[in-house]
């Protein structure tokens, strides 16, 4: 507990801050600077990087704009959580983290100065998913264009996202694989794709099912579900997304999209999954041969069930009905 | 103190490619004095892939493998994160929207079952932390795995999204779980601190993009040798099937050596409480380094 100037009390807790540093035009290699400071239970964490510029190190950089949720541009990452620093509270963190915080940009990777990084990979993707109405309307029409309100209900929040990034810095995919357009882009390809006005619905779904860049290259680890400060469930949207191709019948033939489907006839088959035959059915008979090589050392060690000793759940009879009363679903 | 006693709903993987994960939950439930009810008439969860093609039908058969626990009256223990999340965003959902559970339970209903919302899931990792309790496993330790540096792979559907997750896993911070860690040191191992713990294996792209798959179990795997882990530990079987199995292309893809075992939480629990290697099905595993399988 401190004093502060008006002699009232206020809880205070003294942190060991390690802050992230590098500036790409000097440094060889990033640092961190270990700071003490004093913070108080109502400081957010744009205060503390306030007070490391304004205290501290007048060099410190970082973005900053509205300070209220809704530019996007304070996201860092502290002690790895994704972070707004204008919407998360330090004594909260400190709970989850103890009183040694590591304040890091989203992408060490992509760090110019300090917290800011190069976000251009992150924009061109969002790009890609045409993230705009696409729609023939007249400039000056007779009718209002009128939206019911279950209509603007599918759109399920997505047009809340402020496109701060931390989902997609969150992203093992995007970390991996860099053709993956992100959980960003993709969350606002289903802003678009679930407006009624809009006329790109299957254009869209075209380029999102591309094997390696799309849908089908989500890992669903949740970690975007996680780091979204809107709780906007950016996997939710994927998913959805991925329905969408199977409603509108758009869904492409491939590995991806039979191994989805391969379970709805696997489960009406045993109930339990028949793993051999759901590898078989999603590659095709000639693509399952590239798996022998793991299939051997499997087999040897007693991992694999042949459909001969292919395990049933019980009351079968009713899991096959429920599948033929239930399934809407068209490949 | 009164018998713990759960409806274990085991999922495929432990009925077909990992049958040590089911041989090594029972044997180390029965010393513990742990009484599980095998939900045989349980169906696939659809794995986080039928929702892709069939969300109304992956509710339904979730909810009809719930029902035959809450016909049990008993507390649902799932032994694969992705069976757990599966099953936990189909309880949350009809729980939390009474228009979808009617929908549903009018399809359960042609086959005589309803779901009520009556019974917990749980993975039963957090039925031994939390209700079991690691002090009596503690206490239950014959075979101490000293010297062993053990680190721990949580696998993404335990611990996110975390706002569903707590309702059962303790409040475990997903960036910084502890649960498996705790549970390493209560069996008298040193657990490793590596900053992948928490993250993704690439399982759910193996087929259509092997590549993530393999850097990110790789990147994760060799992050824990280099903080010089002896074994890694799972209470996931599909991260178990991808660091275990797939262990070899992954080390192919990362251009690196890779050989480390790879444990089910329930074989290293197994080793500790002095159960012997074929009961905890160590002869399954693929990678036999140091487990001396007699």
């Amino acid at each position: 507990m401190s004093i502060t100037n008006e002699n009232k009390l206020v809880e205070t807790k003294k942190l060991t801050l390690k802050v992230f540093r590098f500036n790409k035009e000097i440094n060889y290699l990033p640092y961190y600077q270990t700071i003490q400071m004093e913070v108080n239970k109502d400081e957010l964490v744009l205060d503390i990087m306030n007070r490391i510029k304004w205290e501290h190190d007048g060099s410190f950089s970082y973005r900053r704009s509205c300070r209220h949720g809704i530019c996007g541009s304070c996201a860092i990452k502290v002690n790895q959580k994704p972070t707004l620093a204008c919407k998360d509270n330090v004594f909260e963190l400190v709970e989850q983290f103890g009183e040694e915080l590591i304040l890091e940009p989203q992408d060490k990777r992509k760090a110019y100065k300090d917290m800011i990084i190069d976000k251009e990979t992150f924009w061109n993707k969002y790009d890609q998913v045409q993230p705009y109405l696409i729609a023939d309307i007249e400039e000056f029409p007779e009718l209002e264009n009128i939206v019911s309100q279950e209509d603007a209900e599918k759109i399920d929040e997505a047009d809340y996202c402020i496109a701060c990034g931390n989902c997609f810095y969150a992203c093992p995919a995007v970390e991996v694989n860099d053709e993956y357009i992100g959980p960003m882009a993709l969350t606002k390809a289903w802003r678009f794709n679930a407006d009624v006005r809009d006329n790109a619905h299957n254009e869209r779904l075209d380029t999102l099912q591309k094997l390696g860049s799309g849908i089908w290259d989500c890992v669903k680890c949740n970690e975007c579900a996680e780091a979204c400060p809107k709780e906007l469930d950016p996997i939710g949207k994927i998913t959805k997304l991925h329905l969408q191709t199977f409603e509108n019948e758009r869904s492409l033939n491939n590995v991806a999209t039979r191994h989805a489907v391969g379970f709805k006839w696997s489960i009406k088959k045993h109930g339990i999954l028949d793993e051999g035959e759901l590898v078989r059915y999603s590659e095709g008979n000639f693509g399952v041969i590239k798996h022998i090589p793991e299939a051997i050392p499997m087999l040897l060690r007693g991992k694999l069930v042949f459909p001969w000793n292919m395990p049933k759940s019980k009351n079968l009879d009713e899991i096959k009905k429920l599948v033929d009363i239930t399934s809407t679903a068209k490949f | 103190m009164e018998k713990l006693k759960y409806a274990l709903y085991t999922g495929c993987t432990a009925r077909e490619s990992t049958p040590e994960l089911l041989m090594s939950t029972q044997a180390i439930a029965d010393k513990l004095g742990i009484e599980l009810v095998l939900l045989d008439e349980a169906s696939c969860c659809g794995a986080s892939h039928l929702q892709d093609f069939d969300d109304m039908l992956s509710l339904v058969l979730n909810a009809r493998n719930i029902a035959y626990a809450e016909k049990l009256g008993l507390t649902m223990v799932t032994i694969c994160n992705t069976c757990q999340l599966n099953t936990a965003v189909t309880k949350d959902r009809l729980d939390s929207d009474p228009e979808l559970k009617a929908k549903v339970n009018e399809k359960l209903s042609e086959v005589g079952l309803e779901y009520k919302g009556t019974s917990e899931v749980k993975h039963f990792l957090y039925a031994l932390q939390d209700e079991y309790g690691y002090e009596r496993i503690a206490k239950a330790v014959t075979n101490p795995i000293e010297d062993i540096n053990v680190a721990s792979f949580y696998g993404c559907h335990n611990i996110r999204p975390s706002h569903l997750q707590h309702k059962t896993n303790g409040g475990e911070n997903p960036y910084k779980p502890t649960s498996l860690d705790n549970l390493v040191i209560a069996l008298g191992g040193n657990a490793v601190e590596y900053e992948s713990k928490n993250k993704c294996c690439g399982f759910h792209v193996e087929l259509q993009n092997p590549a993530t798959a393999n850097r990110l179990s790789g990147t994760a795997m060799l992050d824990a040798i280099d903080q010089n882990a002896d074994m890694m530990v799972t209470p996931c079987p599909l991260c178990h099937l991808r660091m275990d199995v797939q262990q070899h292309n992954i080390a192919k893809e990362m251009g690196r050596d890779i050989d480390i075992p790879v444990l089910h939480l329930p074989q290293m629990v197994g080793i500790a409480l002095g159960i012997e290697p074929k009961k905890l099905g160590l002869h399954h595993n693929v990678n036999q380094t140091g487990l001396k399988v007699k």
